[in-house]
This record gives C-alpha cells, sequence and structure tokens, in this order.
C-alpha cells in the first residue's frame, strides 16, 4: 500500500475533471469511448487509472492533453487545470502547456524518442521553446536533472543518441524530458509496461520520489494493480469508458466493492501463496462494444450478479464509505466477502 | 561487508556497466564504418567527384574554347587515331571545335541541370508526400488524386511538347524537367510519414507542445532525409538521361551549346566515319549515370540497413 500521504487534502486540486466524454465517430454510429468520467488531482498527489485495454484511460490522458484524434469529440462540464479552462483554450494556448506545466509520459520508451537527435537536444529543446533562455542554462536543467534521476555521466549521456540507451535509461530520459519546465502534472501513459520489472521498479521509485521532491501531481495509467498499490494515493477504475470505482487506494484494495474491481484483484497471482491447484482467477466474457447507445450496466454480461433491472435502469456512482464510491445496483453489503462463491 | 565499501563496490559497477554501453559505436561512426567497405558506394561517389571536379574546373581544364571552330581542324583524330595528336585529344567534331573541352563543359551542364531538377522535384514531392501523410483525410485524397494525374502524364510527350513549344533553355529544361520527375518523392515520403506518424515520438513531441510544423519540419523531415537523398540520386541519373535524349531530338538545349545528348545528335551523321564522335559523349553519360546510380545505392545500404533507431 501507498505510505504516508504526500499531499495535503485541503489542497485546491490542480486538475479536476468533471462529466468527461468523448466520443468518437466510426463508420457504424458513434464510439462512446470515455463517458462521463469525473477526478481530481492535487498537488503531490498520485491519481491511478486502472483498467484492461480498450477501457478509455489512455484516451481520458490525450482527451486531457487534447491530443484527441480528428474523429474524436470531447465534452466536459469541466476541465480546470490549474484555474484555466483547457476546453476553451485555443490550440496554440495549449501548445504552450504541453510539455511545460503538463507533461506526458508513453508507455514505450524504445520509440517515444527521436531516433535522429542526441538526448542533450531533444531535452533541451523542450526547455528553449516553453522557457527561452540559453542553450547553456538549458543545458545545465538538462544534467541537473539527469543527475537527479541517478545517471552517473550526464553530460556523456546528453551526447548519446536514443538506441545507445537501455529502455530503461530511455524512459529515465523521457522523465527528464518531461521534468525540464518543472511541470505541475504529469501523465504517465504505462510508463512502466515496456520494461523489464526489476527496472519498473526503479523507474516507480523514481517518479515517486520526483513528484514528491517537486511537488507534482501525477495521473497513472495502467493496467497493473501492482504497480497502483505501491504509487497510487487515489484509484478510479474504469470499465467501458465509465468509471465503476473509484477512492483512496487504500479503501480500494481493502474493501473492493464493484464487482469488476474484485474480478481484478482476483487476477493477481500471489507467488507462494496459491497452491497450484487454485486458480488464477479471471472475468469471463469480454468488454462489450460501445458503439450506438448504452442502457443499464455496460458490465451486467460478465457480471456474476446480474439481474433484470441491470439492462435497463440508470447505473450511477454511489458511495460506499466517504470518498469512496462504485456504480452498481446492488447495495456493497451484497459483495461482503464469502458470498463471492454465488452464481 | 561495510557500507563505505558496499558502496564503494556499487559505484564501481555502475561505473563499469556505464562504460560498457559506451563501447556501442555511434550511429556516425557505424556508418562511416559501412561506408568505408561498400566498394559501390566508394568507386560511384569517386567517379562522381571527378566529374565534379572536371565540371567544377573545366574553364581551367579544357585545354580549348569549347565554343572555338577551326575549319581547318575539322574531324581531327583522337589521339590514337591514326592521325591523333595530343593537340586534341579526343579529336573534334564535324566544326572542328575539340571534343574534350566540350565534354567538359558538357558535363558542367549535365550535373547543373540534373542536380537543380532533382532539387526542384525533391522541394515539391516531398512538401507533397509529407502534406498527404501526415495530415491524411481530404488533404492525402488531394494529395494522391495529383499523384495520380503525375502519373498519368506520359513524360516524354510532355517534355517534348513543352521544349517544342518554348524553346530549350537552360531555365526551361530544369523546370520542365523538375516538374516531371517528383512523383517519386511523393509516393515514398508519403507512405513513409504514414508509417511515422503513428510512432509514440511524433505523440510525445505533440504532448511537449509542438506544433505541426515544428513536427513536419523537426521531426519528420529529419527521418527522411536518407530516403531522399537516394532519390534525388536515382532522380538525377534519370534527369541526366531525359535531357540528354531530348537535346538528342534537337528539342532540348540548342546548339551550339555543349551539350551530351546534343554532341551525340551532331555526330549522328558522322557515325560509320568517325564513331568515337558519338561513342565519346555515350560513354560518359553512361559512366555517370551509372556511378550516380551506385552512390545511390551506396548510401541506401549504408544508411537505412536498420533504420538509425
Amino acid at each position: 500500500m501507498s505510505g504516508a500521504h504526500h499531499y495535503n487534502p485541503d489542497d485546491p486540486p490542480v486538475l479536476e475533471v468533471e462529466d468527461l466524454s468523448v466520443d468518437i465517430k466510426v463508420p457504424a454510429g458513434t464510439l462512446h469511448a470515455v463517458n462521463k468520467v469525473s477526478f481530481s488531482v492535487r498537488p503531490g498527489e498520485t491519481l491511478s487509472l486502472v483498467g484492461e485495454s480498450g477501457c478509455g484511460k489512455s484516451i481520458t490522458s490525450l482527451a486531457i492533453m487534447r491530443l484527441l484524434p480528428k474523429a474524436a469529440r470531447l465534452s466536459a462540464s469541466k476541465i480546470i487545470f490549474d484555474g484555466q479552462d483547457l476546453a476553451a483554450l485555443s490550440e496554440k494556448q495549449m501548445a504552450r502547456l504541453r510539455g511545460n506545466r503538463i507533461g506526458m509520459i508513453f508507455q514505450d520508451p524504445m520509440t517515444s524518442l527521436n531516433p535522429v537527435y542526441r538526448i542533450g537536444d531533444q531535452l533541451e529543446e523542450i526547455y528553449l521553446r516553453h522557457k527561452g533562455g540559453g542553450r547553456r542554462e538549458a543545458r545545465e536543467r538538462a544534467e541537473y536533472l539527469l543527475e537527479k534521476i541517478g545517471i552517473i555521466n550526464p553530460t556523456q549521456r546528453l551526447t548519446q543518441f536514443p538506441h545507445q540507451l537501455s529502455g530503461g535509461l530511455r524512459q529515465r530520459m523521457m522523465i527528464a524530458m518531461m521534468l525540464m519546465c518543472d511541470p505541475k502534472l504529469i501523465i504517465a501513459d504505462e510508463p512502466t509496461t515496456a520494461l523489464d520489472v526489476t527496472v519498473q521498479v526503479q523507474i516507480l521509485q523514481l517518479l515517486r520520489s520526483l513528484q514528491e521532491e517537486f511537488r507534482m501531481a501525477l495521473i497513472l495509467i495502467t493496467h497493473n494493480l501492482g504497480v497502483v498499490a505501491r504509487m497510487a494515493d487515489h484509484v478510479a477504475v474504469m470499465y467501458a469508458g465509465q468509471v465503476v470505482e473509484k477512492g483512496s487506494s487504500a479503501d480500494v484494495f481493502r474493501h473492493p466493492t464493484h464487482p469488476y474491481t474484485r474480478g481484478l484483484l482476483e487476477c493477481i497471482p500471489h507467488p507462494g501463496q496459491s497452491a497450484t491447484r487454485n486458480k488464477l482467477g479471471s472475468i469471463p466474457g469480454i468488454v462489450p462494444s460501445l458503439v450506438g447507445r448504452i442502457d443499464g450496466c455496460t458490465f451486467r454480461n460478465r457480471c456474476n450478479y446480474a439481474f433484470g433491472d441491470c439492462a435497463t435502469a440508470q447505473v450511477g456512482l454511489r458511495d460506499v464509505e466517504d470518498g469512496h464510491s462504485y456504480r452498481c445496483l446492488l447495495p456493497p453489503e451484497t459483495f461482503a466477502a464469502g458470498k463471492l462463491e454465488k452464481a | 561487508m561495510t557500507d563505505a565499501t558496499q558502496t564503494a563496490a556499487d559505484a564501481k559497477r555502475r561505473d563499469s556497466a556505464s562504460d560498457f554501453d559506451t563501447l556501442a559505436p555511434s550511429p556516425r561512426e557505424l556508418m562511416r564504418r559501412r561506408a568505408c567497405s561498400h566498394w559501390g558506394l566508394i568507386i560511384g561517389l569517386s567517379i562522381i567527384a571527378i566529374f565534379l571536379l572536371v565540371a567544377i574546373f573545366a574553364g581551367v581544364l579544357a585545354p580549348h574554347d569549347p565554343y572555338a571552330q577551326t575549319l581547318s581542324h575539322r574531324l581531327a583524330d583522337p589521339v590514337w587515331g591514326p592521325k591523333g595528336s595530343w593537340n586534341h585529344i579526343l579529336g573534334t567534331d564535324a566544326l572542328g571545335r575539340d571534343v574534350l573541352s566540350r565534354l567538359m563543359y558538357g558535363a558542367r551542364l549535365s550535373l547543373y541541370i540534373s542536380f537543380t531538377a532533382a532539387l526542384i522535384a525533391a522541394v515539391i514531392g516531398v512538401s507533397l508526400g509529407i502534406a498527404g501523410g501526415y495530415f491524411g483525410g481530404k488533404i492525402d485524397s488531394l494529395v494522391v488524386y495529383i499523384i495520380n494525374v503525375k502519373l498519368a502524364l506520359p513524360v516524354f510527350l510532355v517534355a517534348l511538347s513543352i521544349a517544342a513549344i518554348t524553346g530549350g533553355t537552360v531555365t526551361v529544361m530544369i523546370l520542365l524537367l523538375g516538374f516531371l520527375t517528383w512523383d517519386r518523392y511523393a509516393i515514398v515520403t508519403r507512405s513513409l510519414t504514414q508509417q511515422m506518424r503513428d510512432q509514440d515520438f511524433i505523440m510525445s513531441s505533440l504532448a511537449a507542445g509542438s506544433s505541426h510544423m515544428r513536427i513536419i519540419f523537426r521531426d519528420i523531415l529529419p527521418n527522411l532525409m536518407n530516403h531522399i537523398i537516394v532519390i534525388v540520386s536515382l532522380d538525377m541519373a534519370v534527369i541526366i538521361l531525359i535531357e540528354a535524349a531530348l537535346s538528342f531530338l534537337g528539342l532540348g538545349i540548342r546548339p551550339p551549346t555543349p551539350s551530351w545528348g546534343l554532341m551525340i545528335s551532331e555526330a549522328r551523321a558522322m557515325m560509320f566515319f568517325k564513331p568515337h564522335l558519338i561513342m565519346v559523349p555515350g560513354i560518359a553519360i553512361f559512366i555517370l549515370v551509372m556511378a550516380i546510380n551506385m552512390a545511390g545505392d551506396g548510401i541506401r545500404d549504408v544508411t537505412a540497413p536498420e533504420g538509425r533507431g
């Protein structure tokens, strides 16, 4: 579980998102990729968006950055970043925020650095573009950050090309690049998925310590619940474009309430604990098509508890306890331990 | 182990690790190594360099004025012929002009026309290709349409008719050939840009606040450069051939300008009596075109065996 809070719950949020929806025009109709998602992050806080592939977590992050593909339409009642309404900014104003006050780290460090430029040039460029100043100033900042992220020989590293570095080093460089302008918010989209396990831990620890030091808000997008447990203060579990459960990571991990969250937690192998005869949990079925009108609960076709109303009723988020809510028609007691083996 | 020795050992291990991966040669170094063992590239580039030097210093190197007619010395044998002399190493043509000098000035013309025309074609083709590949949608449809129209044009027929109407000045030739050979650039850069557009570094550049123009010029264009250089070389070879052919047909460069195609054309009448008058410029065209192709292939082999990623 995540350790002590590194953020002050009374701080005003850096990013506040309310009812964010993304619709994508496809030949068959309109695909509701993200459906009324709301969340907020404070300085120093880590929010994790969790869910399986295609649940809309990456689209959500692209929507915040306003980098959605052309066919996608964004709507939200609120996307406030640091007092500014992101949805109302012009493309030019938005470009000034990107990489400057909001940083984004992508999944595959092997391809997210431009192969024809030296690392140093890429780091300096982003600084020069947003902060101005001289090349020497930018170079000093780059060297300072590389030392900060534990790179032994910064001056020399900066003269190398991306392909001369290992995956872990490249991801460190991406992180350094995003820190060049001292952003308030970092969005990390599966930052460790392409790395091997030992490097994953290092990168996560690095992100965590940098976040504390620079008091950045972090939105961590992942499908890996181990990563969430290690990193997140708050969790929003997404399924089929909706947040199905959200709360502090302690609450969500201790009392997972939505059947989907419980299913996800059962899918984690516990080495040594489970005997070979204990099968690893799985959630049967596939994610429903999100094209066209969506009625009722999106999880009903895979849910052990589904009943008649699930297909028709409006299912909203409701509280389990303070600050912990879930999207299901059944009361939380239904899922109390031991009853799970129903169906 | 005490803490101090532990950290010392750690530091040493990390240092040796960093030594280890700095052993990997830089891409430029790798390319240099590949280039040095690529005979096609070396030979091609050397021949081009020789032609280039001759073209640049034609004024100094040429033994005679390429336009000066000495009717008393017309149709002189080359130095290896029965009545050859070192005064006219490659002999003289029907008007008594020194063939070697005309050949040298002709190299200047061929290289000048082919290079500038290839550059014009590159600018047109690459702009269209990147625009279509990067923006997609309607812009791409338009680009594809323009490319198709261009591909449907019979190059030679159009070149012949326009050259015939406007008269063959060097400028007309350059513009004509530039506007008639850009399709290859457009097709190649369009598909490469399409592949590149979906790569993460474009998205991360966008996420770092780059504008589309910046991405095109700073991220995409440098990654296309290797391919563009290869196409320029192939295109230059094609242009040299078309220019020679047009001049040969009397629709390209006008006499008395020394052009290789024109030299062949003018020597037609003497073909059976002084075959060297046709063979010498013919061989020059052959060697230069072959050298450019060898160099182009070489550049491709050297720069793009594994991409630069």
